[in-house]
């Protein structure tokens, strides 16, 4: 409730054009932040001023609109090198997560040789599995997945097992979003480099809840989307070690990777261009340095804290009905509430919410691997941030009681 | 019975018709009609639908080109097993060719209520078994020379 106070919930919500609105006649309570968070006015309006006033292409026009897009697009990565205790050199703009962890997954396995072996989670999102399944298989390398402790922790112990000398690369989700288990990233990376292997922090779900220091978490490369932080869709960031960087082939080739092209060579700009081809996504990276202002004027710590009340709120509340089970791990945990209904499907129980005008996802959020691992096909996932109230979860836990009262469990 | 046009539905209240149909669509999946195997079957197919885990397996004995007996067994949401149970209701007397002809609209309207864009796959994924269990009999018996009648198919119908 403090933090209530320092956070002034209601005023920032009203920052957010589209949570005024009803849905189905009720008030629209958008809980489905993990898939994608809604955007603050000053977001849109900073992509909306960039396409009425500075319009042009980056880093090729000798004029001045061209000078202004350019440096709104550099700014734009000052800001989110500033975000995440990085060095402007270090950050680059990739469509979203996806795309960075396929960029590691190409440009690193280049470097890799048959029996080679590459350390994920048992938690992983698809995106943090499926490149390195693919690389494998074109490498022949080894995948290996470190278990989770009965309390849905990432087991430390098994991780100190697996990853050995042979481990070229470990990666994992910094927050799951399925579970909202936190992993432990700077044990995992001291364990990774113990052992001479990379680690990759994929931090999808982390950035837009929690202060993030790459340098802290010592890391070498770590992957975020822009719109998960209440910036827009397309565009996501890449942060690696610059002497990695350096050392590494680019991903995609084209226009503004490149420094000289001949007729039988090439060679390629400096960092971080060398791993951006093509008119990059501008207004978007507009939009995503709005949003990183937005978010320091709040406050990642107010963030964090006031999502962890939150947070803790929500679990007790859930956990208190009966015939809901909630996944992940008590205490300490991300703002994702994974849960299942006893006697409904996870798509009916989102259908029935919605109509209470509460958007929630159901499914398998693309983890379909943990999903067999717990035994079911999909979840209630109910994910949290700082426009969020604790009225929200007492809405969706009535709606959840309703829902019940429909099917009769 | 409304015939509901799938781009119209959806994301509404319900008028007090629909209100029976819903109900209707839960006794269906709390108590779904003609479910089993048949070990010996005629067509035995089974579709999921990977997004949802919505999982459908038939069994459908032909006679004489007349379906006398379908079983299913199946595990999803109450939209696809309930289509299914009332899609069973339907199969038994009519002729291959009937089946054929059941349409997308025939299923919407027997569910009765709007069920949204967003869950038309689960309302329909009973009807693409049936349909696509239906055609790889038929597409098997043109190739084949033995028929393909009573081909033994899982004793327990248990879901791979």
């Amino acid at each position: 409730m403090i933090f209530q106070q320092t956070l002034h919930v209601e005023q920032l919500k009203s920052d957010f054009p589209i949570l005024a609105q009803q849905v189905h006649g009720k008030p629209l309570v958008y809980l489905d932040n993990g898939a994608t968070t809604q955007k603050p006015r000053r977001v849109i309006e900073a992509m909306n001023t960039y396409y009425h006033e500075y319009n042009a292409n980056v880093h090729r026009g000798l004029y001045n609109l061209s000078a202004q897009a350019t440096h709104a697009y550099e700014e734009s990565h000052r800001k989110v090198a500033e975000f995440i205790g990085a060095s402007f050199e270090e950050v680059i703009f990739t469509k979203g997560t996806t795309e960075s962890l396929n960029l590691l997954a190409y440009s690193l396995g280049n470097t890799l040789q048959p029996g080679d072996e590459i350390v994920l989670t048992q938690l992983e999102h698809h995106s943090n599995i499926v490149p390195w399944q693919q690389l494998a298989k074109r490498k022949g390398l080894v995948l290996k997945y470190i278990k989770l402790t009965p309390d849905f922790h990432i087991d430390l112990a098994h991780a100190r097992e697996i990853v050995t000398p042979r481990t070229k690369i470990v990666s994992v989700a910094h927050a799951s979003n399925v579970l909202g288990t936190i992993a432990p990233v700077k044990e995992l990376a001291r364990i990774a480099h113990d052992n001479g292997a990379l680690f990759i922090v994929d931090g999808a779900q982390s950035v837009p809840h929690m202060p993030i220091n790459v340098r802290e978490i010592d890391c070498d490369f770590f992957a975020f989307s822009g719109h998960k932080m209440y910036g827009p869709t397309g565009i996501g960031v890449l942060y690696g070690k610059r002497h990695l960087l350096e050392r590494m082939d680019p991903f995609l080739f084209g226009g503004d990777m490149i420094r000289e092209v001949h007729f039988t060579h090439s060679t390629w700009n400096d960092l971080p261009w060398k791993f951006e081809a093509g008119t990059p996504n501008i207004a978007e990276a507009v939009g995503l340095a709005a949003a990183i202002d937005y978010l320091t004027g709040v406050g990642m710590r107010h963030v964090q804290e006031y999502e962890a009340d939150l947070t803790a709120y929500a679990h007790q509340k859930l956990s208190s009905l009966k015939g809901i089970t909630v996944l992940g791990p008590k205490g300490a945990r991300g703002s994702v509430l994974s849960f299942t209904i006893d006697g409904i499907h996870p798509h009916d129980a989102s259908t029935l919410l919605d109509r209470e005008g509460i958007a929630v996802r159901g499914g398998h959020h693309c983890a379909m691997p943990l999903m067999g691992l717990l035994g079911i096909t999909g979840t209630v996932r109910a994910s949290l941030s700082f426009y969020n109230t604790h009225e929200d979860i007492d809405k969706l836990a009535a709606a959840i009681i309703k829902a019940q009262e429909v099917f009769g469990v | 019975m409304t015939i509901i046009d799938p781009m119209q539905i959806g994301d509404r209240e319900l008028t007090e018709e629909e209100e029976i149909y819903k109900e209707n669509i839960l006794d269906h999946y709390k108590h779904p009609r003609n479910t089993g195997t048949l070990p010996e079957c005629t067509v035995h197919h089974h579709e999921h639908n990977p997004l949802c885990g919505d999982r459908i397996e038939i069994f459908l004995t032909f006679t004489d080109e007349t379906c006398t007996d379908a079983k299913f067994v199946g595990q999803g949401c109450a939209i696809s097993q309930a289509s299914m149970s009332m899609l069973s209701e339907q199969l038994k007397g009519k002729t291959v060719d009937d089946i054929k002809r059941i349409t997308s609209d025939d299923i919407l309207s027997l569910l009765g209520i709007p069920v949204g864009i967003v869950r038309i796959k689960c309302a329909l994924l009973s009807l693409k078994t049936v349909h696509v269990g239906i055609s790889h009999w038929e597409n098997f018996t043109n190739s084949a020379t033995t028929s393909p009648h009573s081909v033994k198919f899982t004793e327990t119908g248990e879901l791979p």
